[in-house]
């Protein structure tokens, strides 16, 4: 411990000499693995992945560059059309739904209910399971023959047909349904920490006021939560650019091509198919995606919201 | 709970002036209030119901036997319970040509676990330490690219990770794993324990450095000891998290060290043979238990960490 250089002791013994670089001398080389992680992997490795998708590398990285080659092959291909589609579909009602159906669970906890930590320790505990273990048990409820479908039918209603993993046109509604139920929790909780964060006494006015509930629901109390709203929204909507896992447990990509997403693009095109240049030119795209997404965002929240304050 | 009391009689007190408005001849508040009551339990109860429903499927089908599953629907409980689903997934079940069941998968996930968590915490709590107490030129730089790489889809940085672990001799070992588990935990930890170190008071700093502590000594006298609560909540939330990782685990890995969840996926989503619902779902539930009892035993931190840890996606 003796041997510790601090900034200031290094001024005190030797104040005539400079000491810029020995200046907080601990802190810098503890904060060593935090900068290699920051500028080698995070900041090098995306430039990397940005500079060689515009290369023809196939089982290699090589630097033969062939501009836009990859990018066009990328947007010809059905199987990342059918990816992007998919993608879009389950992002705009994975986004819709567990926003509205986490909202009003949060809501509904909100009104002073007993057993709120039982509801809450029910509706969150799907979030601690990985996304194979969800994937794994929608599969189950999901079987044609033994699972939901069939015990309507037993029931009586032979001609129930619910049966979307294994139909193409609605294969991504039965991932939906299980990253619904695997997620909600989690955007319940953060909607009712925003409830909570309410004034009370917006409460007590309306009341006064006699305002109907779910109109101060509506017009006073979701303004007010904006930025609650805005923080769940990037977070859904970052967890949804990477869904690979739930894809691969549950249906595997199938039937077919037809439940394919970027993230398993680019896996596969990397670590299977070996053309590399396929691959980072699509985690080039899902780069784009999560920027269109994050960029507004941070605009927002770090420059617009400081000027407003 | 007292906190409870004053907000139920201020919620009477609110209630007084719609009441004289109304006059005498106005709804009752006992009936309003049970109509009211009805809706939101049997809203919840039934959302609790759609909740556990899996959970209860997962653990019925696991005790049944292949014949009565065949035979009968998903929600019935067992006729004759039987334990065998759950020795076949733990001890024999298949991947491949490996028949020794998920065992294997387990210990790898805890040679992988174990130290991931250790060695992120340490590092990102060490990190948190420097940016909140000893701010040097150009750590806010490193920090905000830090936190910005936390939103890069992964798949971005797969590649060039691969080749940085290659050329230093470590891919495809559990060593090399437990860096890059270090890597990606590192923007949401570091975020956590900076906030939490800043939210300390000062002066206990500024106390010890007069007393002549230096980086270190501060760190693991006095940062360290008043922290325990934000290690657990880091700690709960990295268990978890390198527990269900699948993607790292297989990319990373050579098939003898893969991770419980990867050889589950294997064993369930393998084309050969008769498929053996009831272990598979065995085999679900034993890969799915430790987070679950993390998050029983944890409860409110569990809560707490994953308010801070839901940026990590």
């Amino acid at each position: 411990m003796t041997g510790q250089v601090t900034g200031r002791a290094t001024v005190r013994a030797h104040p005539g000499r400079p000491s810029r670089l020995t200046r907080n001398l601990s802190a810098k080389i503890a904060s060593i693995p935090m900068m290699l992680t920051a500028v080698v992997v995070f900041l090098g490795g995306t430039l990397w992945t940005v500079l060689y998708s515009f290369t023809s590398s196939k089982l290699l990285p090589r630097l033969k560059f062939v501009g836009l080659d990859q990018y066009e092959r990328l947007w010809a291909a059905p199987r990342w059309l059918v990816s992007i589609e998919n993608l879009a579909i389950y992002g705009v009602f994975s986004l819709i739904f567990s926003m509205v159906i986490g909202f009003m669970l949060a809501a509904l906890m909100d009104q002073k209910i007993r057993f709120e930590n039982t509801f809450r320790t029910i509706f969150l505990y799907p979030f601690a399971l990985s996304f194979i273990v969800t994937g794994l048990v929608w599969q189950w409820l999901l079987n044609p023959e033994h699972g939901i479908q069939s015990v309507v039918r037993a029931m009586g209603w032979t001609g129930f047909d619910f049966n979307p993993l294994y139909d193409s046109s609605i294969v991504i509604y039965g991932i939906l349904i299980a990253a619904l139920w695997q997620g909600t929790g989690l955007v319940m909780c953060l909607m009712l920490a925003g409830l909570r964060g309410i004034d009370e006494d917006i409460w007590k006015a309306s009341r006064v006021d006699g305002i109907p509930m779910w109109k101060t629901y509506l017009f006073v109390v979701i303004p007010m939560m904006r930025p609650v709203f805005v923080t769940t929204l990037v977070i859904i909507a970052s967890g949804i650019v990477r869904v690979y896992d739930l894809v691969v447990a549950q249906t595997s990509g199938g039937p077919g091509i037809a439940s394919e997403v970027p993230a398993k693009y680019v896996y596969d095109y990397m670590f299977q198919a070996q053309n590399l240049g396929q691959g980072f030119a699509a985690s080039t795209m899902m780069l784009i995606t999560v920027a269109i997404i994050i960029v507004p965002w941070a605009y927002l929240e770090f420059s617009g919201g400081r000027k407003r304050v | 709970m007292s906190d409870r009391g004053h907000l139920k009689k201020t919620a009477h007190l609110a209630e007084v002036p719609a009441a004289l408005e109304a006059g005498p001849r106005g709804a009752k508040p006992r009936r309003l209030v049970s109509t009211r009551t009805i809706v939101v339990y049997g809203t919840l109860f039934v959302a609790a119901a759609y909740y556990l429903l899996p959970l209860y499927v997962m653990i019925v089908t696991s005790l049944k036997g292949m014949p009565e599953i065949r035979v009968g629907n998903i929600f019935s409980p067992p006729l004759e319970i039987t334990f065998e689903p759950w020795v076949k997934a733990w001890s024999s079940a298949c991947t491949g040509l490996n028949c020794d069941g998920l065992s294997r998968g387990f210990w790898n996930s805890v040679m992988i676990t174990v130290p991931s968590t250790i060695i992120s915490i340490a590092v990102a709590s060490i990190n948190g330490y420097a940016l909140s107490n000893w701010r040097f030129k150009g750590a806010d730089i490193f920090f905000t690219i830090l936190i910005v790489g936390a939103f890069i889809p992964y798949q971005v940085m797969l590649y060039p990770l691969v080749i940085v672990l290659r050329e230093i001799g470590l891919y495809g070992s559990l060593a090399g794993l437990v860096i890059v588990h270090t890597i990606f935990g590192m923007p949401i930890l570091t975020l956590l324990f900076r906030n939490y170190f800043a939210s300390l008071p000062e002066e206990l700093f500024k106390a010890a450095r007069v007393d002549g502590a230096g980086f270190w000594g501060i760190f693991l006298k006095i940062m360290v000891p008043m922290s325990l609560p934000i290690f657990v909540v880091a700690m709960i939330l990295q268990v978890t998290g390198i527990w269900n990782d699948f993607l790292f685990g297989v990319v990373f890995t050579r098939p003898e060290y893969y991770p419980m969840t990867v050889q589950l996926n294997n064993i369930v989503n393998s084309v050969q043979g008769v498929k053996e619902y009831n272990v598979n779902m065995a085999a679900t539930i034993l890969t799915g238990a430790f987070p679950l009892l993390v998050y029983f035993v944890s409860g409110r931190l569990f809560v707490r960490g994953i308010a801070a840890g839901a940026v990590k996606g």
